[in-house]
């Protein structure tokens, strides 16, 4: 697979064959754009495989990223729009299906727009300066005499719209990918469309029923299915199937076990019947008997309790392990040590996985949305027994991804069931089913220590975490490798290498084996920080208060940009400076310090966001009551300041911070789960109660004013409101709560404890 | 076969009348704006109106609206531009926009009986769909510009 970088920027004319097939253009899910993509390849221009201009002077982006409700497509085709001087009523995007000239596709990590923007911008500047060359030949001009200026070629009075230069012209110019890389551009003062708000491109039909998603895929000839999820998620086999009573069901067709050679879903069955609410129906009667693995008697405390013991136990990797950790400790005036868990979440994504699948022409295609199609497409060609060339995803809108449709894992049975009978099949799995094959954020167990020395000055910091690691069991390259050698994985552990500067520092990070055993652990929504971020922020918060001093105040003198915390370019630039300066800004705006009514309280929390090298610097300050006599807790407020460097749609930027901010608020209060006997415990909304209106507090947001790269914005805001609220929780009550989600009940224990500092 | 008024046009099915009314929209009728999500009436993402009410179609037979009027998201508004649509186009609501045909169409009910709602009907009425994205604070504002809308051009 090519890398990324890796492709050849050929500027050809019209007439000439580029080598993309159009095939691999085929995503049908946004009717803006899809009738006007089609234009045959001799009649665009297409300076790279990002982007083409049709006679018309339509333009036409390509988006390999996954459109999930983050309107990824329009800050995209803003980047190359901006760059390429495009007539912004003329751009329209394509989300398009897998093929190896994309590179990497995939859509999380917070990572797009940080990703694209880069080779976006060049892709777009390279084909803003052809335009103009051969627009000024056209208009007999000199090159130097034009401006290109929305979707035209300016010389004085005369000028020459980009279609017409594509219908006219003669464009025929290479660049190899190191001479694009050497385009330069645009300074932000000279930007046009960055920056500046639009409707997002993929709105309007999510309003009228036009939308399409995955769950809305057909095919002429199609049959439905929906599986028995066998007990467990690995390990589980078929004994027996018994379908007598389905028998009844009109419409019933068969059941069928799968057999698939990749193990990604070992166990399942396949019930097979004309429409789905028979195939649901006939499920139901379907009877399996299975054996399963040892995951059958797993519980959550069994996890929990094993996370403990690994933490209590040497090992792991040391993610950071600088000199004298032990000596600070040994010789520090005083210690505090502290734990902190988290339970099992669910993504409960609306739109439960499902996947039509079928082949057409030798190429197998599977319908559905997905967010990293790059790692399930191996994965499909181990199941189905072909070559990934001969496999197709085709893309649609995501109803929810939230990590959940990074793995990829529903499209294999999906596949395999389209397989088993030889014909178009539709799967779609009921909520509970959805639930009991979810890849659920692990639970974990922490524990943090710091060191002060004289005058409370901090010189040790040592924070350990146990939990699964989804990347260990799904994309093993992208683990990581502390310094002695030993695998990590990074999504699991971020978060704990901070940017506060506590002289000596440990991070260990330990890997629970037995969760990564008994169920598939997953991405879901910020990873790591979202265990590590809460331990990190409720522990500062404790020991502000131990050493005497203000959250805020504690928290500022430890953002020093000090040493490796100084930050660097490509996308640091600033470093703890930055993450200290939306601190400030939140409490200011949160109006910290002042007076409040009985038994509420302010509580802060901070984040650089997801990786050290892609930093998103945010701050939070909850505001919350709490009633004593219930323990119920009610938040008031949320005040969230966020630096993510240059921001490229601002409304769809404040969008995903709102959301990600009360997807905060849900985990904090609202949701968590159980496993029991090796299955979550809730699998639907009966039992699972997700944020609803009622309890969305005020939500403020301010995205400070920058010109730096552009980071991540998907996912930063999620992790600072859980400790955020904790803290505030104890502002108001004096009871520290150290596990979410927080529940009325471990309130009121709390206040019963009278638990101090 | 069940007869009813779907957007407008009369229309006969052949599925059971114990099929849940959502299913013989999108699989047997090919209208696929109204989602499934919870398959229990518990998010809303079916919502449609049967006889102008929102009405939980996953859980609603189809042999229990013979007869009736029933009106999808793709029938709100014969332009696709209800104010409530247009609202939520132009605060930019959707997310992922998967739950949005039942929040609308659920707001649209909202909206009849309540013309000039406050916090608390809203809180009431759409308390029963979830938005996963959690786009709430975009939804609230834009049930209230288009009541504001829709009380001075009636």
């Amino acid at each position: 697979m090519p890398s990324r970088r890796g492709f050849l920027i050929a500027m050809v004319g019209a007439g000439v064959v580029l080598g993309f097939p159009r095939s691999g253009v085929a995503a049908v899910n946004l009717p803006s754009s899809a009738s006007e993509a089609t234009s045959a390849a001799a009649d665009l221009f297409e300076p790279t495989i990002w982007y083409g201009v049709d006679r018309s002077g339509v333009v036409t982006v390509n988006i390999i990223r996954a459109e999930m409700g983050q309107h990824v497509g329009t800050a995209l085709a803003r980047i190359v729009a901006d760059e390429l001087e495009a007539d912004w009523t003329k751009v329209r995007i394509v989300h398009v299906d897998s093929d190896p000239k994309w590179g990497l596709m995939v859509t999380g990590g917070s990572w797009s727009v940080w990703q694209s923007f880069p080779i976006l911008s060049q892709a777009g500047a390279a084909g803003r300066i052809a335009l103009t060359q051969e627009g000024a030949r056209l208009l007999g001009v000199k090159p130097e005499d034009c401006t290109a200026r929305n979707g035209a070629v300016v010389a004085g009075a005369k000028s020459i719209a980009y279609g017409d230069i594509v219908a006219q012209g003669n464009l025929h110019r290479t660049y190899t990918p190191e001479q694009l890389q050497e385009v330069s551009i645009k300074s932000p003062a000279e930007r046009r469309l960055i920056g500046r708000d639009t409707i997002a491109i993929d709105v309007p039909a999510k309003t009228d029923g036009e939308a399409r998603y995955g769950i809305d895929a057909v095919v002429d000839g199609m049959i439905y299915a929906r599986p028995k999820v066998p007990p467990t998620r690995n390990d589980s086999k078929v004994l027996s199937i018994d379908d007598s009573a389905a028998k009844n069901v009109a419409g019933y067709i068969r059941s069928v076990a799968l057999d698939d050679p990749s193990g990604t879903a070992p166990g399942w069955v396949m019930v097979y019947a004309n429409s789905f609410v028979a195939a649901d129906r006939a499920a139901d009667l379907v009877k399996v008997a299975w054996s399963s693995g040892e995951a059958a008697h797993v519980s959550e405390q069994d996890l929990q309790r094993h996370a403990a013991d690994l933490i209590a136990k040497p090992g792991g990797a040391r993610v950071v392990e600088d000199a004298g950790v032990d000596a600070a400790f040994a010789a520090a005036k005083s210690t505090v040590e502290r734990s902190y868990t988290t339970s099992t979440v669910m993504h409960f994504q609306l739109e439960p996985i499902n996947g039509l699948a079928f082949e057409r022409d030798g190429i197998f295609e599977i319908h559905t949305g997905n967010q990293w199609q790059s790692l399930i497409l191996p994965v499909l060609a181990q199941a189905l027994g072909r070559s990934q060339d001969s496999i197709v995803l085709r893309s649609y809108l995501l109803g929810g991804g939230f990590g959940r449709r990074l793995d990829g894992d529903y499209a294999v049975p999906a596949a395999l069931a389209a397989k088993a009978v030889g014909r178009p099949v539709k799967m779609v799995c009921t909520r509970p089913d959805d639930m009991r094959f979810d890849c659920p954020r692990s639970p974990s167990v922490q524990l943090l220590r710091m060191a002060f020395g004289d005058g409370g000055k901090v010189t040790a910091m040592e924070h350990h975490a146990a939990a699964g690691w989804p990347t260990a069991v799904m994309a093993p390259s992208f683990m990581s490798k502390d310094a002695a050698g030993v695998p990590y994985d990074p999504f699991a552990i971020n978060g704990a290498n901070h940017w506060y500067s506590v002289g000596a520092q440990r991070v260990r990070a330990l890997r629970n084996d037995l969760a990564d055993r008994s169920f598939r652990p997953g991405w879901l929504r910020s990873v790591g920080p979202g265990w590590t971020n809460w331990a990190l922020e409720s522990f500062m918060d404790e020991a502000a208060r131990i050493a005497g001093l203000d959250p805020v105040t504690f928290r500022l003198r430890l953002l020093d940009g000090a040493g490796r915390n100084a930050g660097s370019a490509p996308s640091a630039v600033g470093g703890a400076r930055r993450q200290a300066a939306v601190l400030m800004r939140a409490a200011q705006k949160a109006g910290w310090g002042g007076a409040l009514p009985k038994d509420t309280g302010l509580g802060v929390a901070t984040s650089f966001g997801q990786e050290r090298d892609m930093p998103t610097w945010v701050a939070c300050v909850a505001r919350v009551r709490v009633d004593r006599a219930s323990g119920g807790v009610t938040v008031e407020r949320l005040t969230l300041v966020v630096d993510a460097g240059t921001i490229i749609h601002p409304d769809s930027a404040q969008a995903q911070v709102e959301g990600a901010a009360l997807w905060g608020l849900s985990m904090a209060l609202h949701e968590g789960s159980e496993f029991v006997n090796g299955q979550p415990k809730d699998t639907n909304l009966d039992t699972y109660t997700p944020l609803r209106m009622g309890d969305v507090p005020e939500v403020e947001v301010e995205l400070l004013a920058s010109t730096e790269a552009p980071v991540g914005l998907g996912e930063p805001a999620t992790t600072v409101v859980a400790p955020a609220i904790g803290n505030a929780i104890f502002a108001a009550t004096g009871a520290r709560l150290r596990h979410i989600p927080i529940r009325a009940e471990a309130v009121r224990q709390a206040l019963a404890k009278g638990d101090a500092p | 076969m069940t007869t009813f008024d779907l957007n407008g046009r009369t229309v006969s099915v052949r599925s059971p009348d114990d099929t849940p009314l959502l299913w013989v929209i999108r699989d047997e009728l090919g209208l696929t704006g109204t989602k499934f999500g919870c398959g229990i009436g518990l998010c809303g993402a079916c919502t449609m109106h049967v006889e102008g009410r929102a009405t939980r179609s996953c859980v609603t037979a189809v042999g229990a609206v013979a007869g009736a009027r029933i009106t999808t998201i793709e029938g709100l508004d014969p332009e696709g531009r209800h104010p409530l649509q247009s609202a939520w186009i132009e605060l930019q609501v959707p997310q992922c926009g998967y739950c949005q045909p039942g929040q609308i169409m659920q707001a649209a009910s909202l909206l009849q009986d309540y013309p000039d709602p406050t916090d608390q009907d809203i809180n009431a009425v759409m308390a029963g769909n979830l938005c996963r994205c959690m786009a709430y604070v975009r939804i609230r504002k834009a049930i209230k510009l288009a009541a504001t809308r829709m009380r001075s051009s009636p």
